[in-house]
């Protein structure tokens, strides 16, 4: 049996930039913080090119375990490029509340790894073993700030319901294991796909509970409760970059394992994935409206951005998943763009985060509040900015297949929701000015403001591209149709 | 041990799940109790894994069960260390006072 390394590449350079870090960090006697976001930055750069280099023809390597397709490469580039920007925008924070230290980068670098390995996996095994990589660094860097009582907390509560969920998704495994026999998404599929499961009850009742798990980690509701307290509570660069990277990687997986080796069980996992849907589209618009603080109301605009993107999922197919890579792509450029916004939320030095900071914003400083508006125009999904595209597509999916009344309730609440947005542009742009915010923008995260708001606009009047790359991602699900 | 089938092992692991899945939701008094009822669960898990793998003759089973052996213990050592720091601000590690964040 030979070795073939080349698949992972991107991922070989991932974790060599992350054991850099900390062998830098441990053995330079300075503070290595910088040296650490350079080194993750250009991996992350390099492992974009790499994948660039490798294409998308599939491969596979591990004794079948991790799978390169067209679908991975164009989902870890989505989360590559998100952990880039995160990244990059945190430097400046980190430094200015004295919290700089070189692990950080290291376990942005390990959770990126876990999520790489998630959209790859081809077996539960490579599935559990990325997912924990990914929450593990997670857990950490929820609660890094370790002299705040609030991250702390935060951390705390996002390692005891994250145990939880994996707990839940692994007795899933367990059950689908013992009533297939089989633990590898292909033979698994063809296994359903015959009929010859003679237990296919147990691997049912398996599948709702890996699909309960999934959910906690892209915060569907009913399983969200961990998402507001956590996005409150992390510093905010750790908060953007879980509202960015981890949900395009979970959401990845999610379409992964139900098109891949539960595909066959469509009509079971339809009903489920439509009653997340419109749970969290409804939670996510109505509970965002009596929020005050910036970050939890970005945690309930999350759930509900979760809530539309699984309409696609739940269209399924082809056209489905399409819709769903397209609206991720989109949430994405507008999430890190509304963070680099909310990092520059500053008053006299300090942080601050409650909606009524932003009053006036459009006198102090028109530029932000320009920015800001372009963006909660887009999150709204008011056409024809870039985010009325993606829920565009998710809805023409539902509807193409025959799931008109989720696609009036996903109408319906991205116009509940519509409301909490305008109010950020109405607060902005129209109630009296408090104090000005800071004026000193750091220069990268400025830089992400510019690219966001280039990219918001870009996709709004270009949106081709994306929706090709999107549809080769989405055919090599199925390899069968294609 | 005639007596003793699959269906023995399968049940005592879902007993062991759901005692651990109750653990963790109804207890009101102390962290630790919740870390050893994730510590229950994945254990469940492993009995689960392990029980199928003897029943199918298939070693798979086993190794998914090192692995997760392997993760619970990194997963407990990142518990453990997230408690300590809350324990070093707040002096308390009492499940009803984590309840800071709300709304």
């Amino acid at each position: 049996m030979t070795l073939d390394l080349v698949p992972v590449l991107p991922e070989l350079l991932v974790v060599a930039a992350a054991v850099a870090v900390l062998m830098w960090g441990v053995f330079v006697q300075r503070d290595t913080t910088r040296d650490g976001f350079v080194i993750a930055i250009v991996a992350m750069v390099a492992a974009i090119v790499a994948l660039g280099a490798i294409g998308g023809d599939r491969r596979l390597a591990f004794d079948g375990l991790f799978v390169l397709d067209r679908f991975a490469v164009f989902t870890k580039i989505m989360i590559l490029l998100a952990a880039i920007f995160t990244a990059s925008m945190s430097v400046d924070f980190l430094e200015r509340e004295k919290i700089g230290r070189f692990e950080y980068p290291a376990l942005v670098l390990f959770a990126t790894l876990g999520m790489m390995l998630m959209v790859s996996s081809n077996s539960f095994l490579s599935l559990y073993l990325g997912l924990e990589l990914q929450s593990l660094s997670l857990y950490v860097l929820a609660a890094y700030h370790r002299d705040s009582t609030r991250a702390v907390e935060a951390g705390l509560k996002y390692f005891v319901l994250g145990a939880l969920a994996s707990g839940l998704l692994l007795y899933g495994i367990s059950l689908v294991y013992g009533f297939a026999g089989t633990t590898a998404f292909g033979p698994l599929a063809q296994l359903l796909g015959s009929g010859g499961a003679t237990a296919k009850i147990g691997v049912i009742i398996g599948l709702v509970f890996v699909m309960a798990g999934l959910a906690f980690k892209i915060s569907a509701v009913p399983f969200h409760m961990w998402t507001p307290d956590v996005y409150e509570g992390a510093p905010t660069p750790v908060t953007a970059f879980f509202s960015s990277a981890p949900k395009v990687a979970a959401m990845a997986l999610f379409m992964r394992v139900l098109e891949g080796p539960f595909v066959h069980l469509f009509v079971e996992w339809r009903q489920v994935v439509v009653a997340l849907s419109i749970a969290s589209m409804v939670v996510g618009s109505f509970a965002a409206i009596s929020q005050s603080n910036i970050k939890r109301l970005m945690a309930y605009s999350a759930i509900g951005h979760v809530g539309f993107a699984l309409v696609g999922l739940a269209a399924g197919g082809a056209i489905g998943v399409q819709a769903v890579l397209v609206y991720l792509s989109i949430y994405l450029v507008m999430v890190v763009g509304t963070f680099a916004v909310i990092l520059s939320m500053r008053r006299k030095g300090a942080m601050v985060e409650r909606l009524d900071d932003l009053a006036g914003l459009g006198k102090t400083s028109p530029m932000l509040a320009f920015v800001m508006g372009v963006l909660m125009f887009s999150m709204a999904g008011i056409p024809p900015m870039a985010g009325f595209w993606g829920k565009f597509y998710v809805f023409m999916a539902a509807v193409q297949r025959g799931l008109w009344p989720l696609a009036i309730i996903g109408v319906l609440t991205s116009v509940v929701a519509a409301f909490y947005y305008l109010r950020i542009v109405k607060i902005m742009y129209f109630d009296e000015p408090v104090d000005g915010l800071d004026r000193v923008l750091g220069r990268p995260v400025a830089l992400v403001m510019a690219v966001a708001t280039v990219g918001v606009l870009a996709l709004t009047f270009i949106p081709g591209p994306l929706l090709a790359g999107a549809k080769t991602a989405a055919m090599a699900l199925f390899p069968a149709a294609g | 041990m005639a007596g003793i089938t699959l269906d023995h092992y399968l049940a005592v692991a879902a007993i062991l799940f759901t005692l651990g899945v109750f653990g963790i939701f109804l207890n009101r008094k102390n962290v630790i109790v919740i870390m050893m009822a994730i510590e229950l669960m994945l254990l469940a898990v492993n009995l689960n894994l392990v029980a199928f793998s003897a029943y199918l003759g298939d070693l798979v089973g086993q190794v998914f069960t090192m692995f997760v052996l392997t993760v619970a213990a990194a997963e407990a050592a990142i518990g453990l260390a997230i408690v300590v720091i809350f324990f070093r601000n707040r002096g308390t590690i009492a499940v009803e006072d984590i309840s800071q964040l709300k709304g």
